[in-house]
């Protein structure tokens, strides 16, 4: 009892920490790094549940696989630099992000803790985890009979997903035209709207290094690494 | 095998075997084919009509249902027949003087390059008149009504390139509306009340009845009859119905569609027992309409006219009758009044015909001598409408006369006027005659002759001014006049000539229905007794005897008076044929100005008042709608964050509904 | 209260979420915002595996199956969508595409 507490708790620990680099952190391979400590921490918990195969897929497809395509995408398009914390271009979008989140934590906590410590569903007697079976057997067993249509359906789904990918990824377009965007980017229009309502910081053009999402496309510096990718 | 559905159904087919093959019959073709089928309705009528004589008093009734016309729920009407004494006895004068009135068509309208449009309107226009007659419920009565409506203004403005016509045909059709207004309020009134617009129905469910709302039924549906029979205030658009062709002013406006109202009002007996003062506004309506019309026949120089405004005048003895709940007397002057004004009409066609469509009485004179069939009848229709025994005008006449004399309190006044208009009837009756057709052949003088005042008179020297009353001259034809010095005026053909013949002996003879001599011989009385609710008591006899006389002496002063002033010209005609008389007492000029000036403001308004607020309500709901869009459009900013914040938001809501409903 | 049962496991998953969501409103680059979602799904799939664990019932993980194979399919396209937006524009981030406006 007192090894699964404390196995839980560290877990969660680490959960909830890598939880808040994915959103505090500024550098994108810092947040893709603290993403892997939580799916850890997550495949752990699944193991500590029984869940024995859908751990070593976690860890397998999420840890081992999505987050490798984050970290290539991070680094083939140089979006290494970190995002500009000061400012927030859309009013009022901060305290509106943490008061909505707080309200679903909240009433997420209410109805959690309120129901005494029992969930109130009903046990299943159709597809009941048996003790003796293996998971995984237990669960190729549903997987092929009950689901197997929704099983074959993924994987098409899967197989449109990479031929949609290719297509996406496939040619290089040209940059920005300026008479498709002649006010520059949206974050430029923004731009004047915040020097125009809230006292601009003097020391505003000398944010340091990588302002790639605020101001004019900083060209000098990401290109090089583009030319050399393409 | 029952033979009432033929009645209106033989006019109708043979409406649409005009309206198809209508040309290719042609002239006479087409005459021919539209009276044979209405000859062939007569005969079915006498069939039908021989068939209820068979039945015993109480049973007199033959009922048809071909189908359902309108099942709705609780509403359901069915398209029927109800051919029972009032009803027969209509259609027997209705066909038979339609099939007459056809034969005389045939001659009359030779020679007129609408010639089949002209039997098509009118075969068409039997069928909606016998439907209406023999309906058995409302709905079937106002879809006659209706019909009869729309062939009026169809023949009235037949010749409607002068647009004089087409303004009368659609000043006929308005007026009918307003009628139509009436009657339509009060079928709706009377299935709100019966829970049924049978005849049968009401009839059972009158005495139950409520006196005020039978009081609002039985004024409603006189609104319509005031429309329909040309009533004042809505009796203009008789005169001026005048511009259709003759036979159709014989047809339409004397004997049959103008009769409707008085129809009506004697089908909803039952209800007008228990309408209280509604029947006395009924008989003195009808009053005045009579001494008003009388007056202004007076003074009309077109033949035609005068005989309008006797019709009206006419009719209005009728209400006067129907009033006084004498409905006997009402329906016998209808069946007198159908053939002795259709005869006069008649004549008065073959008299324009024969002076070349030549309406003015001014220029008539004399006509005697080259008309003597169309005089010799016409002699019988002035003898007839005067109220000279033993001819059928004056047994109707007195009938409603002496009705009127005990009817209530007010009933000696009613009777006065009465015999006051029976006193201008002969007057300006007899006053056509000897304009027509005796005196100096006016048309041979010159014009400058005639308006110098010279006017060389066979019968008297005495000059008499020729600054007679101007009036409105006859609409429409003008321009058919080839009336010249040397015209000879020539006897008719003999499918105008028969007809008059007949309807003068029906003239003399159709009194004889209903005589006040006793009980034996009140054959109408009889007849009529299975549909009457109400049996108005006639004065004692010998009351009546004392009123018959005074009726006599009436008419034979006013035929005196009019031989002393046309005639003999003691009496300079313009003092009796005044300006206001003769412009009908500015009745339409007054509705003009009301109309144009107030009314029109007023319409004006209704109008302005639908564009700014009704108009202005729609399209300020489209306009408020696009300003607060153009408000909401900011929210839609394209960027996903904010997207993404509404969603957190909505999914917090939701979150929070559900707490809520949990048992904590 | 202090033994271990499924409820732990829900409020963990529901903080996880709740980080995630903030996470999602807050940052602005596309990557970053992606990597949020994944949290998200994330701590779905844990409370899915709770309740399967709870209500001893299989069907639960095989949902979780489910949404790892359909996030993944996910993140493959939505990366290549990202790659074929930052190539046209360097450096753009969540607000620069927002040709949806109305």
């Amino acid at each position: 009892m007192r090894v699964e507490m404390f196995t839980f708790l560290l877990t969660a620990a680490i959960c909830l920490a890598g939880s808040f680099g994915v959103v505090l952190l500024r550098n994108p391979v810092h947040n893709a790094l603290s993403l892997v400590a939580t799916l850890f921490g997550i495949a752990v918990l699944f193991i500590q549940q029984g869940a024995y195969f859908l751990a070593a897929i976690q860890v397998i497809v999420y840890a081992g696989a999505i987050v490798i395509l984050f970290l290539f995408v991070i680094m083939l398009l140089g979006v290494d630099r970190a995002e500009g914390f000061d400012r927030e271009p859309i009013l009022g979008q901060r305290p509106a992000a943490l008061a909505a989140g707080v309200a679903i934590l909240g009433l997420s906590l209410t109805a959690l803790l309120s129901v005494g410590s029992r969930v109130t569903g009903q046990a299943s007697t159709l597809a009941a985890i048996d003790g003796a079976e293996p998971n995984i057997n237990a669960l190729a067993k549903v997987l092929f009979t009950d689901y197997v249509f929704a099983f074959e359906i993924t994987s098409v789904l899967l197989t449109v997903a990479v031929v949609g990918a290719v297509v996406l990824a496939r040619k290089a377009g040209a940059a920005i035209d300026a008479e498709e965007f002649p006010d520059g980017t949206a974050a430029d229009l923004l731009q004047v709207r915040y020097e125009a309502t809230e006292v601009a910081d003097p020391e505003l053009g000398q944010l340091d290094d990588g302002n790639a999402s605020d101001s004019e496309p900083s060209g000098d510096d990401t290109e090089t690494t583009t030319e050399a990718l393409r | 095998m029952n033979l009432i559905w033929l009645i209106p159904c033989l006019p109708l087919f043979g409406f649409l075997v005009l309206l198809v093959a209508g040309r290719k019959l042609g002239d006479p073709g087409a005459g021919w084919w539209a009276t044979g089928v209405v000859a062939l309705s007569f005969s079915v009528v006498v069939k039908v009509f021989f068939d209820l004589l068979a039945l015993p008093t109480e049973e007199r009734e033959i009922t048809q249902t071909l189908f359902t016309w309108i099942p709705s729920g609780s509403f359901e009407v069915s398209i029927g027949f109800l051919a029972d004494p009032l009803s027969i006895l209509m259609c027997l004068f209705i066909t038979g003087i339609g099939a007459l009135i056809h034969l005389y068509s045939i001659g009359y309208m030779k020679g007129d390059e609408k010639y089949s449009k002209f039997f098509l309107y009118l075969n068409l226009f039997l069928a909606s008149m016998l439907l209406l007659v023999l309906g058995d419920n409302l709905l079937l009565t106002f879809l006659g009504w209706e019909g009869v409506g729309t062939c009026s203004y169809l023949l009235i403005s037949f010749w409607h390139t002068d647009p004089a016509n087409a303004s009368a045909g659609k000043k006929a059709f308005v007026t009918n509306r307003i009628g139509d207004f009436g009657f339509m309020l009060g079928t709706f009134l009377v299935w709100v009340t019966v829970g049924s617009i049978n005849y049968a129905d009401i009839g059972a469910a009158a005495p139950m009845i409520a006196a005020g709302t039978a009081t609002a039924i039985a004024l409603l549906f006189f609104l319509g009859a005031v429309g329909k029979s040309a009533q004042l205030p809505l009796a203009v658009w008789l005169p001026d119905a005048m511009a259709g062709p003759t036979p159709v002013s014989a047809l339409i406006h004397a004997a049959t569609m103008v009769t409707a109202g008085v129809y009506l009002i004697t089908r909803l007996n039952p209800i007008m027992a228990q309408a209280g003062w509604a029947n006395d506004v009924i008989a003195w309506t009808g009053a005045i309409t009579a001494l008003v019309a009388a007056s202004i026949a007076i003074a009309q120089t077109d033949i035609k006219k005068v005989l309008a405004y006797s019709t009206v005048s006419q009719l209005g003895y009728m209400f006067l009758a129907v009033g006084t709940q004498n409905y006997v007397a009402g329906i016998f002057h209808m069946v007198t009044h159908a053939f002795f004004k259709a005869l006069l009409f008649l004549g008065s066609g073959s008299v324009i015909m024969a002076m070349s469509h030549e309406q003015d009485m001014r220029k008539f004179g004399n006509l005697r001598k080259y008309l003597p069939v169309t005089f010799a009848t016409f002699m019988i229709g002035w003898l007839a409408i005067s109220g000279i025994p033993p001819l059928a005008g004056f047994w109707s006449k007195d009938e409603v006369l002496a009705g009127a004399f005990n009817s209530g309190p007010a009933g000696p006044v009613l009777w006065g006027i009465g015999l006051l208009v029976a006193l201008m009837t002969a007057f300006y009756m007899t006053r056509v005659v000897i304009m027509t057709f005796y005196g100096s052949e006016k048309w041979r003088l010159t014009d400058d002759q005639q308006n110098a005042g010279e006017l060389a008179d066979v019968e008297s020297s005495e000059l008499v001014t020729a600054d007679v009353a101007v009036s409105d001259h006859g609409s429409g034809h003008d321009d058919h006049h080839g009336l010249s010095p040397d015209h000879t005026p020539k006897e008719s053909h003999w499918t105008m000539t028969a007809p008059l013949v007949v309807l003068a002996a029906a003239s003399v003879v159709v009194g004889g229905i209903n005589l006040p001599f006793g009980s034996d011989y009140k054959h109408l009385e009889r007849w009529l007794e299975p549909t009457l609710a109400y049996e108005h008591e006639l004065p004692p006899v010998p009351v009546l005897i004392v009123l018959a006389f005074a009726a006599i002496a009436v008419a034979c002063l006013g035929i005196f008076l009019a031989y002393w002033v046309y005639s003999k010209h003691k009496i300079a005609a313009e003092k009796i044929e005044r300006p206001v008389l003769a412009h009908a007492w500015y009745i339409d000029e007054t509705y003009a100005r009301v109309a144009g000036g107030p009314g029109e403001a007023g319409f004006q308004g209704v109008a302005d008042f639908d564009g700014a607020v009704v108009d202005g309500a729609v399209n300020g709901v489209g306009a408020g709608v696009l300003a607060i869009a153009n408000r909401l459009r900011p929210i839609q900013s394209g960027l996903v964050r904010s997207y993404a914040l509404g969603i957190s938001i909505g999914g917090a809501l939701l979150l929070a509904f559900i707490v809520t409903r949990m048992n904590l | 209260m202090l033994a271990l049962n499924e409820t732990w496991y829900l409020v963990l998953a529901a903080m996880i979420f709740t980080i995630g969501a903030v996470g999602l409103l807050t940052r602005k680059n596309p990557l970053v915002m992606f990597m949020c979602v994944e949290l998200m799904l994330n701590a779905v799939n844990l409370t899915f595996v709770s309740f399967s664990q709870a209500l001893n019932d299989i069907a639960g993980q095989a949902i979780v199956f489910f949404v790892l194979v359909v996030a993944a399919a996910e993140v493959v396209v939505g990366l290549g969508i990202i790659v074929a937006i930052m190539r046209r524009r360097q450096g753009a981030n969540a607000d620069d595409i927002s040709l949806l406006r109305g």
